[in-house]
């Protein structure tokens, strides 16, 4: 038996690049649908890890799949803002704690996420550089939205303008990074945290006053200081900066409650509160809805679970076809390699020996393949996650 | 050691050959050498006597053995140890370097049993043959004259009671014929073997026992 294997062997290494590319299609062939059932599963994961920590959602009444890919994942799909006194209400039942979230505006493409510290403590967020927001116009960042910006405690950060040609005057806040936030493998990890109200005077809701004009500075990137007499030029990007200096005089106008916010995450203080809570968002007239942010990911898992199947049934047959055409391959080669077997024939190999000879090439093919997998196999279970993480689902 | 009577045989797929043979036979140590135009069946005859295609008719007989009696797996094992062949294309596998392609009819016949002795006696015969040094190199690596010995050393390896060398010298130049042809005939004076040799090198029938012409059997 070992003369078939070194036999096979001599051939197959004789013929190294047919072999490779015999070893390379087989596979891929077989590693493929492990990366991808791997990578689905890693992405379920992901989304119910942070759709199981968030019990309860309260947000406007439409789609439930929009609110929670805003609320939780800070997705774009911006629906309609609810107002504050929805998570005063909650707050009021004594059923469940409110957590009010603002997810509206992005910096340079990372979103800009209004929170209370709680959120914080919900989400289990912690500095890893500097410390956690203190006072108005501060904001810390997510692990990798720091990396993205490349900032870190002691930068500041201009909030992206909504429109360039706003005449209301809602000038870009430069918030000042007073942390960085240890890596949590979720979505938090892209945002860059502010408190709620700093988010309402992004929102124009609030501001502070120099003398009897509202407070804007020219912005020293353009001139190297601010000089206040350039404003006027119209040239250059003004923005709102609160310091301890004029903090005092920032207020907001018009009652509180009636400020906007995307989501409230509810934290209900047990079973029956929970029970309690839902049934009173059972109305279908009301403009708000409480849902479940499980129930709405699972659907939307089941979604791209069936997918899944789809891509399974696709791979199966793409499979059969590459098998069938490597079949084809070795049967062909088999004719072209009429002049060696008829030699070995001459030398007094038998038809059965033939047979064992192409079978232990094939068993070697086959192993090498197998082999290749279990190699690639590692990496791919073991950084599944972090690809899911940092480009699937970031 | 070798008789053939009344020897008919035809290619299955050719009826415009037939070989006929009425009577034909070689002693026991004796180097004969077959010559005859290309196309009259001299191949073919010393593949009936070697067991690798059966004759429609007639009887073979090689060492006392009846070759026309055995059946295919018989005729094989019979070859493979009683008969050393070398074959006019010497049938050197490409993907193989030249000891195993010495060795290759013991890795691929249970048979013969590749052990420590044979593959001593590979070495020896390689370096008999000047092939010491070269027993690493594949096919493609050698010279024609190389290649032919490789061929000779593969069929001298089982120690064959019968030699048969189909154009064994062919395409070889006359100090590369002459040396190839005292290998076998060494190994016919060392192990009181017989030679059948098909040749068209008239300049090396002299140093045959007996020249058969093939148009006269």
């Amino acid at each position: 038996m070992h003369h078939d294997f070194y036999l096979a062997w001599r051939y197959l290494s004789h013929h190294r690049t047919r072999t490779l590319i015999l070893v390379a299609c087989l596979s891929l062939l077989a590693i493929l649908p492990l990366a991808l059932h791997c990578l689905l599963a890693e992405g379920e994961n992901h989304m119910i890890a942070r759709a199981q920590s968030t019990p309860l959602l309260l947000g406007t009444r439409g789609s439930a799949l929009d609110l929670t890919l805003n609320a939780l994942y800070f997705n774009t799909t911006n629906p309609t803002p609810i107002t504050m006194y929805e998570a005063e209400r909650i707050g009021q039942t004594g059923w469940a704690d409110p957590l009010p979230i603002y997810v509206r505006f992005r910096v340079r493409g990372q979103p800009l996420v209004g929170v209370t510290l709680d959120y914080f403590d919900f989400r289990h967020l912690v500095p890893a550089q500097g410390a956690m927001l203190a006072m108005l116009g501060e904001c810390v960042l997510g692990a990798d939205a720091a990396n993205h910006l490349g900032l870190k405690p002691g930068d500041s950060l201009p909030t992206t303008p909504e429109n360039l040609f706003d005449l209301s005057g809602v000038y870009p806040l430069k918030l000042h990074v007073v942390g960085v936030l240890a890596k949590a493998h979720t979505s938090d990890d892209q945002a860059v945290f502010i408190d709620l109200q700093t988010a309402w005077v992004i929102e124009g809701l609030g501001h502070g006053h120099a003398g009897d004009k509202p407070i804007t500075q020219v912005s020293g990137l353009a001139f190297g200081q601010a000089d206040s007499s350039l404003a006027s030029a119209g040239k250059l990007i003004t923005y709102t900066e609160i310091t301890p200096e004029n903090m005092d005089t920032f207020h907001f106008h018009g009652d509180p409650s009636s400020y906007p916010i995307s989501a409230v995450i509810a934290l209900p203080r047990d079973r029956k509160s929970a029970t309690l809570l839902k049934g009173r968002y059972v109305d279908n007239e009301a403009s708000v809805q409480l849902i479940q942010p499980l129930e709405t990911t699972s659907s939307l898992l089941d979604t791209i679970f069936k997918v899944g199947i789809l891509f399974d049934g696709v791979l199966l047959l793409v499979g059969s076809a590459t098998l069938l055409a490597l079949g084809l391959v070795f049967a062909l080669s088999l004719r072209l390699r009429q002049r060696e077997l008829q030699t070995i024939f001459l030398l007094g190999c038998s038809r059965a020996k033939v047979l064992r000879l192409v079978t232990a090439e094939i068993m070697l093919i086959g192993l090498a393949s197998a082999m290749v997998c279990l190699i690639l196999a590692v990496p791919v279970q073991n950084y599944a996650g972090d690809f899911v993480r940092y480009f699937v689902m970031p | 050691m070798i008789e053939v009577n009344n020897l008919l045989f035809s290619y299955p797929k050719d009826n415009r050959f037939i070989l006929k043979i009425k009577e034909f036979h070689v002693e026991a140590g004796e180097k004969v050498a077959i010559i005859g135009p290309s196309g009259s069946g001299k191949t073919s005859l010393l593949k009936i006597i070697a067991g690798i295609i059966h004759p429609d008719s007639g009887t073979v007989h090689v060492g006392g053995t009846a070759l026309h009696e055995l059946d295919d797996p018989a005729r094989r094992n019979f070859r493979i140890t009683r008969i050393g062949f070398v074959f006019q294309e010497l049938e050197l596998l490409e993907y193989l370097n030249v000891l195993d392609n010495i060795v290759h009819t013991y890795r691929i016949n249970p048979v013969l049993t590749l052990n420590r002795q044979a593959r001593v006696r590979a070495h020896q015969l390689a370096c008999e043959l000047g092939l010491g040094d070269k027993l690493g190199r594949m096919p493609s690596e050698l010279s024609q004259g190389e290649r032919q010995r490789a061929a000779v050393c593969r069929a001298l390896l089982p120690s064959p009671g019968l030699i048969l060398a189909d154009e064994a010298t062919g395409n070889l130049d006359p100090a590369n014929k002459a040396h190839i042809l005292d290998l076998l005939f060494l190994a016919v004076q060392q192990g009181n073997t017989s030679l059948l040799a098909v040749t068209h090198d008239h300049e090396l029938l002299p140093r045959f026992d007996r020249v058969v012409d093939f148009l006269s059997l």
